[in-house]
């Protein structure tokens, strides 16, 4: 899998949570989930158990903390995968 | 902890407390009971002429047991010397009954996830006879206190 296609799955799961509409077709590597998105911080944990289910990985609790933009769950989805 | 010691430890009080006695309590589930007080100051605008119990006061009593009380076991057993407690962040439910002053009813709730001090649980609440009030999903956040 490649980072375009990592990258667009992503952006699938972020999609239910996204509560800033004019953010939504604006999403770029550097997009802050809570910041740029106005995601509630307290989804986060349905976000990554969306990704372990959609990608078949195991992401540590403490992993949680680190998925701050777009390219931060980009980047842990690969280390996942091995990519 | 014990079920008395969190029972005691639920920062919700009167007149916002919905919790009476918890009956059982495991790292999986809780039962709890609540009855509602006859001269519940909510009672007098819904509605002036037939007193029900609001929707939202059934989700706060299903979240006090549900979210609160098991979210603050399962704190407690991460971490016994944390100044946390959980707050209610998130609720699906559905109404399927009505409830009236006085009505003792019982809330049951199994974990579905506890991650990274955020819990979420499958929760239903049932009259003394046993038919279903209301039933959905809430979570919620260990915050500290």
């Amino acid at each position: 899998m490649n980072r375009q296609d990592i990258f667009d799955k992503i952006i699938s799961i972020l999609a239910p949570f996204i509560r800033n509409e004019d953010a939504r077709d604006k999403i770029s590597l550097k997009t802050h989930l809570l910041d740029d998105l106005k995601i509630n911080s307290a989804r986060l944990v349905d976000i990554i158990l969306e990704f372990e289910d959609v990608f078949d990985i195991q992401i540590e609790d403490e992993d949680i903390d680190l998925v701050e933009t777009v390219e931060n769950a980009v980047q842990l989805i690969e280390s996942k995968l091995g990519a | 902890m014990t079920k008395e010691e969190i029972l005691a430890a639920i920062p919700q009080q009167e007149p916002f407390r919905f919790i009476d006695r918890i009956l059982e309590l495991d790292e999986d589930h809780v039962v709890a009971t609540y009855r509602y007080r006859e001269d519940a100051d909510f009672y007098r605008g819904h509605f002036p002429s037939r007193p029900i119990t609001p929707g939202v006061i059934l989700i706060e009593t299903m979240a006090q047991a549900a979210v609160v009380a098991l979210g603050l076991y399962l704190l407690h057993r991460e971490d016994p010397d944390a100044k946390i407690t959980t707050l209610f962040s998130h609720a699906d439910v559905e109404f399927a009954g009505i409830v009236l002053p006085g009505t003792e009813v019982t809330t049951s709730a199994k974990k579905v996830f506890y991650r990274r001090r955020t819990l979420r649980v499958s929760a239903e609440m049932r009259l003394p006879g046993g038919s279903l009030v209301c039933a959905g999903t809430l979570s919620g956040t260990g915050v500290p206190l």
